[in-house]
């Protein structure tokens, strides 16, 4: 059953690269995001909070489609980027920003609700003891907030390793470059006995997804322990 | 230190219109809860930002809303000690302490972590977790890290307003000793006439966001004293604790009290109310009440519907009230001897 071939292989630990990479790369602005929403008044305020939820709504194909669009050879970024001879659309790239963008809501809510749980007068006590905004972000927020930070990026990149709708139509389905995991199942279950590979390859879904969950229970019981 | 502020904020609801300047180490702010005193800490602070006018403390300008200035809380160098301790639930006891310590300029270390571990009695506690500790231990240490900071000004809260009775006055001795110690001038903010008279020696008096009186913690306590329900709180220093007969007995001036809810430390601090003590025009023979003090009666004051004697009891101050019929028959005037009868019971031990 475990007679993986090398596209599988290489599904696996691309399903794995992406889904690090686009939780990596989103955590500095999911943090700002969630700093902004949290901590600071303006008016853009609203918009904004629609913008990042907006694709917790939206059907990722139309995420992936806006996406190609914005990232094409002729669309606004792309048409940017083409000179530089970087190319991003079906590349996997692509598919770690369609995995950013599609998990990027849920990674924020998490660390806004870390944040919110802090009192606000510590911030004013930190602030009237010396410590500057970026000071107190680093000194205070941030480590009263790291569980947030931890649930959240825990439950992007498992969102990242099923994203199937946004990555297929902006980086396609090319087995070794941009087949991840979801993709693959989707190509075995419409091929004749590809029934049993997608099988194994759900399994190993199953397996990474529950590794991820007994991770973050072991963190937070560790956490809980050293409060 | 140097306090001049003159501000303007709406806050829709509420609005804020002070103009006062003070001079002086010990200051008090006395005021109803929406009276406007948190919000004035917040706008001296630099939490707040003010609508309009000017903040300036000792030459320094804080907040000038015509030059534009508007100092970051964080430059004002004025420290704070909150209602509840609001210790970093993710630092010991040590991290909180040189939180700020470690954020202030070499040159502005005056104060130094060991003398205030010394003074507050925080150093056993140094490694511990801060939910290891009791909440008089919290308040300890966030006085000590505001402290640290080495603030020029420091703003207390309602520091005490979060702990109960016997821990408040477990806490005060701290707060007098570190202010003493370190020369620190500061603001203190409370509802508590009783706080007031302990803390400070100036008051400002808020109502409504306005500032109706600027006065001494002394004649605020006398103007209070007709309406107020507790009356006059004459607070008791006494040495020399012993029993006897089932009470205590200590020295206080050049006569003795008896008191019983003394112990057996070496000195209390009681508060009395003016109201618990029996003037008497000449020497009763025989009274129920243990303590009958021959004194000289040196003011006499008006308070509401009350009359305020105050008395020289053997070099010891003391304030009695009474009601304007009973002081004209006791015929009370300035200079003239009497008898104030206090029963043991009545003293409220504070320390």
């Amino acid at each position: 059953m475990l007679d993986f071939t090398s596209n599988d292989y290489s599904a696996i630990l691309l399903s794995l690269k992406v889904a690090v990479t686009a939780t990596l790369i989103s955590l500095p602005f999911g943090f700002a995001t969630a700093y902004l929403m949290t901590f600071k008044r303006f008016r853009a305020r609203i918009l904004l909070d629609i913008i990042v939820n907006l694709p917790l709504t939206l059907p990722p194909v139309v995420i992936g489609y806006l996406l190609l669009i914005l990232l094409g050879r002729q669309g606004p970024v792309g048409k940017l980027l083409f000179p530089m001879g970087i190319q991003i659309i079906f590349t996997w790239k692509a598919a770690v920003i369609a995995t950013a963008v599609v998990g990027f809501p849920l990674m924020v809510r998490s660390m806004r609700t870390g944040m919110e749980s802090i009192d606000k007068t510590l911030i004013d006590a930190s602030r009237t003891l010396g410590a500057g905004r970026i000071d107190t972000i680093i000194t205070i927020i941030a480590p009263l907030s790291i569980r947030g930070i931890i649930a959240g990026s825990l439950l992007m990149f498992a969102r990242g390793l099923g994203e199937f709708g946004a990555t297929v139509i902006v980086a396609g389905n090319i087995p070794g470059v941009t087949q991840t995991i979801p993709l693959a199942i989707y190509e075995y279950t419409g091929s004749p006995r590809g029934d049993t590979m997608a099988l194994a390859l759900c399994i190993v879904s199953i397996v990474i997804s529950v590794a991820v969950l007994i991770f973050h229970e072991w963190l937070s019981g560790r956490m809980s322990r050293a409060d | 230190m140097d306090l001049k502020v003159d501000i303007k904020k709406d806050f829709g609801h509420f609005s804020i219109d002070m103009d006062f300047a003070f001079q002086g180490e010990r200051i008090g702010v006395f005021g109803p809860s929406g009276s406007g005193k948190s919000s004035l800490v917040g706008l001296i602070s630099g939490l707040r930002r003010p609508g309009k006018g000017s903040i300036i403390l000792d030459g320094d300008v804080l907040f000038d809303s015509e030059q534009g200035i508007d100092m970051a809380s964080e430059h004002r160098r004025i420290g704070m000690v909150f209602q509840r301790p609001y210790l970093f639930p993710h630092l010991n006891v040590k991290g909180n302490l040189l939180y700020g310590f470690k954020r202030c300029k070499l040159e502005e270390r005056r104060i130094t972590p060991e003398s205030v571990l010394d003074v507050l009695q925080l150093t056993h506690l140094l490694e511990r977790g801060i939910k290891n500790l009791s909440g008089g231990e919290q308040q300890r240490v966030a006085i000590g890290r505001a402290v640290l900071s080495n603030p020029r000004l420091l703003i207390m809260d309602e520091p005490l307003s979060g702990l109960d009775d016997r821990i408040k006055f477990q806490i005060i001795p701290f707060l007098n000793r570190v202010c003493e110690a370190f020369k620190i001038p500061y603001l203190f903010i409370s509802h508590s006439l009783l706080e007031m008279k302990v803390m400070a020696d100036q008051v400002l008096v808020l109502s409504e966001g306005r500032v109706i009186e600027q006065t001494t913690t002394e004649n605020l306590a006398r103007d209070r004293m007709g309406e107020n329900e507790i009356g006059y709180i004459n607070l008791i220093r006494v040495i020399g604790s012993r029993r006897l007969n089932g009470l205590y007995a200590y020295k206080w001036g050049k006569q003795e009290l008896l008191i019983s809810s003394g112990n057996e430390q070496e000195e209390g601090l009681f508060e009395l109310s003016s109201r618990e003590i029996i003037l008497f025009k000449r020497h009763p023979e025989a009274i129920s009440a243990r303590n009958l003090l021959q004194c000289r009666v040196t003011d006499i004051f008006e308070s509401g519907r009350r009359i305020g004697v105050e008395m020289d009891c053997g070099g010891e101050r003391l304030i009695a009230e009474v009601v304007k019929e009973a002081a004209s028959e006791l015929s009370i005037t300035k200079g003239g001897e009497i008898y104030a009868a206090i029963k043991a019971s009545v003293f409220r031990r504070l320390a």
